[in-house]
Order: C-alpha cells, then sequence, then structure tokens
C-alpha cells in the first residue's frame, strides 16, 4: 500500500499480492507475520525473483501461496514436496521454496519430507507449525503436544508429538532451524542462510493459532502467545534436536540446530551419470523461452 | 525530532495488538475508532519515539503497518556509514 | 512441429508394448518422468530411466505414486513434457492427482497397464477392468481423454497422440494398455524424426502485464507459461477464475468446470478414433478395444465365413465416448457384441449410447486370461438370432 502522504511503502508490498488483501488468517495468527520474514529475507538476499518458485499444501499456511506476488502453486494435501521435486528437477535454475503447515508437512506429507531430506534435494522448506490443523477446524496433528485439547481429541490428547528438527535431521537435512513468530529477525536471517546453501533445508516457525489451538486450550490469543514465546524460548544454537522437543506450555528451544555439507540431489545425479556414462550424458535442456507477442503491432 | 515515521493501513488490520506490544519505544496504542469490519486500529501516541526500526511492520501479521526512517534521518544515517568506511579506509593505508 | 530426433530411435524395432510406449513418449518430446515400479507397467519407466540421460532429460523414482502423479506435474509446470506409468492399485492412488491436472488444465499422460484386479489382484495377468475408473476415478465433474492400443505398433504411436492431446486441450490423458498388450513383443516401426508431428506446449506469448492463466479466447483452452519466466501466476486446485485466483461461489464453479468439460466434449468429433471394418452391411457389429480387439478379430472372421453379417467397431479412444458414432450405427443394425476383460464397463456406455435403437451383449471375462474366439463368436451368433 502506497502511503500517498510521503511515498513509502512497506518493505513486503511488492511480494504481496495486494489486490487479494485483506488476507483470510485469523486475528493474532502468526503466518502473516512469518511472511514478513520471508520478505525479508527476500529483499537481504537479492533473490532473483523472476526465479523463484513457492508450492504450498493445504491448510491455513498453504493459503500462503495465493497471497505471495511469485509463480506460486497451490497443490493438494501433503504433497508440495513432491511437486516442489519436480520443478526443481524440470528447471533446475529455479529456487524452490516449499511453504506449508505441520499437519500437510508432517502427517500426510510425513513421507515425503523424509524423503526429500534423504534425498538432499536442493530446496527450502518453511514449516509454520501451528500444533494444529487450523483450517480444518482443530483436530489433533502430529505435533499437538500431549495433553492438549483439539477437536479429535477432546478429552486431552495422549499420543507423543513429532520432534520436526529431530525427524529432519535424522532423515538428512543440512540446515535446520526453529524459530516462533516473536524471533522475526532471526527467522529471517536463518531463511536468507537456507538460501545461501545447497541442499534440504528445514526451518520451522511456531505460530499461534489462537482460534482454535490457543483458544480450546485456555492460553489466550495470538498477543498472550507471542509474549509466552518471548518468555519462554530459549536460544540454543547448535543444540542436538533430540533434546528439542515441545511440551504443553513448556520451554521451547529455539535456534539454527543444524548445518553442514552433503552434496544436493542433482550434484550426486550429475556425478553419477557423468562417471557411468562420460560424454553420453545429455542434461535436461533448459525450457525453450517462448517468443512473446510484439506489443507494437 | 523523531528519526521514523509509522503508515497505517487501517482497513487491513485486525487489531491483534503486536504491533503495539514490541514496538520497543511505546510509540502505539490501540485506537477507539474502528475500521469497516469493527476493529480498532493502532494509533500513534508517541510520534516523537518513532525511530523507524520498522519492528511494527516486521511483526505485523496483516501487513498493515509499517515504519519507515525520515528522509533527515536517512541522509545522517548514510553521512555517518560513509564517514566511518573512509575511516576504516584512512586507517590501512 | 516436428519430432526432436535426439528422443526418436528411427529404426525397425522387435519390441514389448512397454518399451515401445517409452519410445512413444521420448519421440513425443517426453523429458521427464516420476514412477514408482508396479508391474506389469514397470519396464517403461526402467527403459526411460536407461534411455533419457543419454536423450537429455530426467527421471526419478518416487517413495509412492501419490508423490510420482504430482512430481510430474511439478515438471510439466516447470517447462518439461511429463508423464507415469502405473498399473491398478497405483492408478487408484493417482486419482487426486489426476483431477488435480484436470482441474489445473496440466497436460500429461497417465500410463496405466492394466492388470487383474480388484486390490492386489493378478499383477502378471490382463483385465481391462480400470475403463470405468479413468473416466470417472477423481471427484468431481471433469473430463479426460482415454486411448488404448492394441499392438506394441500402436504403443509407440498413440502415446505420440496422448501426448498431443494433453497438450492440444491441456487435459491429463490416460494411456489405457493392459498387460498382454504391454508384454507382448512385435515389430515396432520408428520413422524418422521429421516424418512425426508433435505438439508443442501451448505457452503463452503475452507479456507479462497482460497475461491471465486461465484466460480463454473462445476455444476454450488457456493459454500457459512456466516457473521462472517472470510472469509470477498462481495455480491452485481451488475453484478459480482468470486470474488463477480462488473464487469459490456456485457462478465462478459453474463457468470453470462447465469449461473444463466442453473443451473435450465440444471437440469429441476430432478426438474420437475408432477403427471401423464391413459396418455397411452388418447386422451386428462387435465393439472393443486393447489386447480384446485382436481376438474379436477372429471371431469377426470366423462368424463372416459363416455368413453371418458382422462388422467391426473398434474403439482408439474410449473416452471422450464415441457416443454419436455408436447412435449412427445402432440405427442400422441389429445388435451390438462387446467382448471386454472386466464384468462390464465400456457395455454399459454401448448400451446408453445406442439409445435401445439395438440390443446390446455383453461377452464379460473376469480377467486374468483374454478371452477364447468361440466365447465371442457365439455372442455374436447368438446376436445375429435377434
Amino acid at each position: 500500500m502506497l502511503n500517498v502522504l510521503d511515498d513509502t511503502i512497506n518493505p513486503v508490498e511488492p511480494f504481496l499480492r495486494s489486490d487479494r488483501m485483506p488476507h483470510i488468517w485469523c486475528p493474532g495468527c502468526g503466518i502473516g507475520t512469518t511472511v514478513n520474514s520471508f520478505a525479508r529475507a527476500l529483499i537481504e538476499s537479492k533473490i532473483d525473483l523472476n526465479s523463484l518458485a513457492l508450492v504450498s499444501g493445504i491448510g491455513c499456511t498453504g493459503r500462503v501461496a495465493g497471497y505471495v506476488k511469485l509463480d506460486s502453486f497451490h497443490t493438494t494435501h501433503g504433497r508440495a514436496i513432491p511437486f516442489a521435486t519436480g520443478l526443481k528437477l524440470a528447471n533446475p535454475k529455479l529456487n524452490v521454496v516449499v511453504y506449508s503447515g505441520d499437519g500437510d508437512l508432517s502427517a500426510i506429507g510425513g513421507n515425503h519430507l523424509i524423503h526429500a531430506a534423504r534425498r538432499n534435494l536442493d530446496i527450502k522448506v518453511i514449516c509454520v507449525n501451528n500444533l494444529i490443523y487450523a483450517m480444518t477446524g482443530g483436530q489433533t496433528a502430529p505435533t499437538t503436544p500431549g495433553h492438549a485439547t483439539t477437536s479429535t481429541n477432546p478429552y486431552g490428547t495422549f499420543e507423543p508429538a513429532f520432534n520436526l528438527p529431530h525427524l529432519v535431521e535424522a532423515a538428512g537435512a543440512v540446515y535446520v532451524a526453529r524459530w516462533t513468530t516473536f524471533h522475526v529477525r532471526q527467522l529471517a536471517r536463518s531463511i536468507s542462510e537456507a538460501f545461501a546453501k545447497k541442499g534440504f533445508s528445514f526451518i520451522e516457525v511456531i505460530s499461534p493459532c489462537p482460534t482454535l489451538y490457543q483458544r480450546r486450550n485456555k492460553m489466550g490469543d495470538g498477543l498472550d502467545t507471542m509474549k509466552y514465546y518471548k518468555e519462554k524460548s530459549k536460544v540454543k544454537n547448535g543444540a542436538p534436536t533430540g533434546e528439542v522437543g515441545l511440551t504443553l506450555n513448556g520451554e521451547i528451544v529455539v535456534g539454527k540446530f543444524v548445518d553442514r555439507d552433503r552434496p544436493d540431489y542433482q550434484t550426486m545425479m550429475r556425478a553419477q551419470y557423468v562417471e557411468s556414462l562420460g560424454e553420453r550424458y545429455v542434461e535436461m535442456a533448459d525450457p525453450e523461452q517462448p517468443e512473446l507477442e510484439c506489443v507494437c503491432d | 525530532m523523531a528519526k521514523g515515521r509509522v503508515s497505517i493501513v487501517v482497513e487491513r488490520c485486525k487489531a491483534c495488538g503486536f504491533c503495539v506490544e514490541f514496538c520497543p519505544t511505546h510509540v502505539l496504542a490501540l485506537s477507539s475508532a474502528f475500521n469497516s469490519k469493527g476493529y480498532h486500529p493502532p494509533h500513534v501516541v508517541h510520534p516523537e519515539k518513532c525511530s523507524g526500526c520498522d519492528l511494527c511492520g516486521m511483526y505485523c501479521p496483516d501487513f498493515a503497518i509499517y515504519g519507515t526512517k525520515v528522509a533527515e534521518a536517512k541522509i545522517a544515517e548514510a553521512k555517518a556509514a560513509e564517514a566511518k568506511s573512509q575511516k576504516a579506509a584512512g586507517g590501512e593505508q | 512441429m516436428k519430432a526432436d530426433p535426439h528422443g526418436v530411435l528411427t529404426g525397425t524395432h522387435f519390441l514389448d508394448g512397454d518399451h515401445a510406449c517409452c519410445e512413444g513418449a521420448l519421440a513425443a518430446g517426453a523429458r521427464f518422468a516420476a514412477g514408482y515400479p508396479i508391474t506389469p507397467s514397470t519396464e517403461v519407466v526402467e527403459r526411460f530411466a536407461a534411455r533419457v540421460p543419454t536423450v537429455g532429460g530426467c527421471f526419478i523414482q518416487m517413495e509412492d505414486e501419490l508423490a510420482a502423479s504430482i512430481a510430474l506435474q511439478g515438471g510439466v509446470w516447470g517447462g518439461a513434457k511429463a508423464f507415469t506409468v502405473t498399473s491398478g492399485p497405483g492408478f487408484s492412488l493417482m486419482m487426486e492427482h489426476i483431477g488435480y491436472a484436470a482441474m489445473t488444465e496440466t497436460p500429461c499422460v497417465f500410463v496405466d497397464v492394466q492388470r487383474g484386479g480388484p486390490s492386489t489382484g493378478l499383477p502378471t495377468l490382463p483385465a481391462q477392468a480400470d475403463m470405468m475408473q479413468a473416466r470417472w476415478g477423481s471427484h468431481g465433474d471433469y473430463e479426460i481423454i482415454a486411448l488404448c492400443p492394441n499392438s506394441p505398433q500402436e504403443c509407440f504411436d498413440l502415446t505420440i497422440k496422448a501426448f498431443n492431446l494433453a497438450e492440444e486441450f491441456r487435459v491429463p490423458v490416460m494411456f489405457m494398455m493392459d498387460e498382454v498388450v504391454g508384454h507382448m513383443t512385435e515389430k515396432v516401426v520408428i520413422p524418422p524424426a521429421d516424418q512425426i508431428e508433435v505438439v508443442p506446449r501451448k505457452h503463452t506469448r503475452k507479456s507479462i502485464e497482460d497475461y491471465l492463466p486461465y484466460q480463454t479466447n473462445g476455444d476454450m483452452v488457456p493459454e500457459m507459461a512456466h516457473a521462472g519466466e517472470g510472469y509470477k501466476f498462481h495455480i491452485t486446485g481451488l475453484t478459480h477464475d482468470e486470474r488463477g485466483y480462488p473464487n469459490m461461489t456456485p457462478a465462478v464453479q459453474d463457468k470453470l468446470v462447465k469449461r473444463l468439460q466442453n473443451k473435450i466434449r465440444t471437440a469429441a468429433d476430432r478426438i474420437c478414433l475408432f477403427e471401423e471394418d464391413r459396418l455397411e452391411d452388418a447386422d451386428v457389429v462387435v465393439v472393443s478395444y486393447g489386447i480384446t480387439s485382436r481376438v474379436a478379430q477372429r471371431a469377426i472372421d470366423a462368424a463372416r465365413e459363416r455368413g453371418l453379417k458382422v462388422g467391426k467397431l473398434r474403439l482408439i479412444t474410449a473416452w471422450p465416448f464415441p457416443e454419436k458414432k455408436i447412435a449412427d450405427v445402432a440405427a442400422h443394425i441389429k445388435a451390438f457384441v462387446v467382448p471386454e476383460l472386466n464384468l462390464g464397463q465400456m457395455v454399459r456406455e454401448v448400451e446408453r449410447a445406442a439409445s435401445g435403437k439395438a440390443k446390446t451383449i455383453a461377452v464379460s471375462h473376469a480377467g486374468g486370461g483374454v478371452h477364447n474366439p468361440d466365447e465371442i463368436l457365439n455372442a455374436i451368433v447368438e446376436a445375429s438370432r435377434c
């Protein structure tokens, strides 16, 4: 939105589909806040926006794809990562970001998450974790902490929750970080670092869902949750991921946990083919650029 | 003289209160006015304290507020940055 | 435009249907496939995995069919022609993404080498029992195109056709093989590349400012852009308008879904391919497809030798169903005989299109083998007595 008084513009505005504002996310939801950090990271990293594709799944976070002014794909539930795989392999020059929620990525999409990490596919995954299935009304997610109340566990959850950083580290991710929506600058920095790195990057962002998770568990509203993040988060860069599990109302360990180097999928693929086929190996050709209509005619 | 200025996009605001809470210099408060959806957007109560840090903009989930440095502050900052780099270059010679 | 010679294995070959299908895909310009192993289709992607790194493309074996069926669509939006290959249980898993391809108008090919079902069924034996599933398998209203080859040569030729139709209509095309056609080895002639017509991607030529992803100019098929070209478009499986943005109202739904249907239905005459023989004086017409059409040929010839007036109508395009052709033929004959390796699927379409003007006799087979030609002959004889 252009401020007509002084010609200033919100730094995030060039990245938004302004014609679709205001968005559908609830008051106090943190997804929009993560988009601010994402936009700052894009500015800071000087990423060519014409070579960036964003893929999301289904859910509240899945709606990010529809609000960012990028080549964006709102795919099926749990399948953003395999779609992103196809995009990246067909056009290796693309920077591919998967932006989706905890249910989409770790429940229905769990298999694809671990395989992409195993392959060390060069994609950046931003997982907004609000500990619930929000869009569908507040059902238990694999990340919902024990003893929380949800619509499908009305008497309290009792399943152990996934520790997502631990899971993706074990599967092979080369960059793993967790922040909350309170840590806006650190989140932007992590996203920038992920862009500078080749390989599978996973950034978890703990975010409020005031309408469902917080309300059902009597944790106040979005602001109360942000204050809780501020108070109860502990920055422990390099912490062993096995020790960063979350509990109901407990301490939240945040930080950059994993930053290592492994050859990415396409590097390994090329090396293997070159070794086996030598000169016979022909790489994927660049997609043909279309000839545009001459506007002047 | 404030170093920064806040711009508020009233119609996007959902009155979550993040900007009011996290502004480091407490420039903002929720107003008693309504936007067309019935939310109370923030308003500037201490304009002289705004540094233009844009933390409000970074926190706002609705892209409804942002802070910018005023022109004079930007110029002063640029001068200071240039002086610093010149000093560093001079020291190396 | 002509095929890219790098993908065309010109020459006379001795190939099975699976292998010929892979060559057809390469000749059509397919440079990306995402697959998952399943008998009896696996050879298609195994050959692709061996061939494509020397042609200039990429193959990835994904972790399941759910992944394969959407990874190929990512490949399409990244700029490649892409396909996947499966059989019954995998086809079932792919249904959601077939619907996604139809809704987002992603041009691509899904090869189903049909085997005995339901469930795990008969992995190494033929059936033709996925025909209705090919048409209706995903939820909601949408149209697809389905082709049925009956020989390895057709597995080559019609795969090219499948890709061409996919690009022309921006639709997922179902390539309905069966285990016998997939595993039978016959002569396959692959012509020089300059004798092969391929349809290029319907890429927009509009400027970035003017382009809308789902705007059509009267022909019902919008122009496409690829990721990475600066168009910054949005694609969603939600009901959407010309801008590609979700717009979930009955009015937009009506407009979108009817266009998805009509872009195929209004072109049915062009899309429907069939092979006909001796229909002019026929009392009985045998309608068949795939491997069953070759068994039926024996029965038809035997019946003619007995003096029965039998015609042949072989469906090459199963969907959209050639209802006009069936209706025209029904007016002049006594009965249709429809042998299939299933308990009655396409026969229902024949009956529907015939509208009571001719009888319809099914020659069912639960699958696991091909018909004995005598079964079909007996049905022809019975039909002649109507």
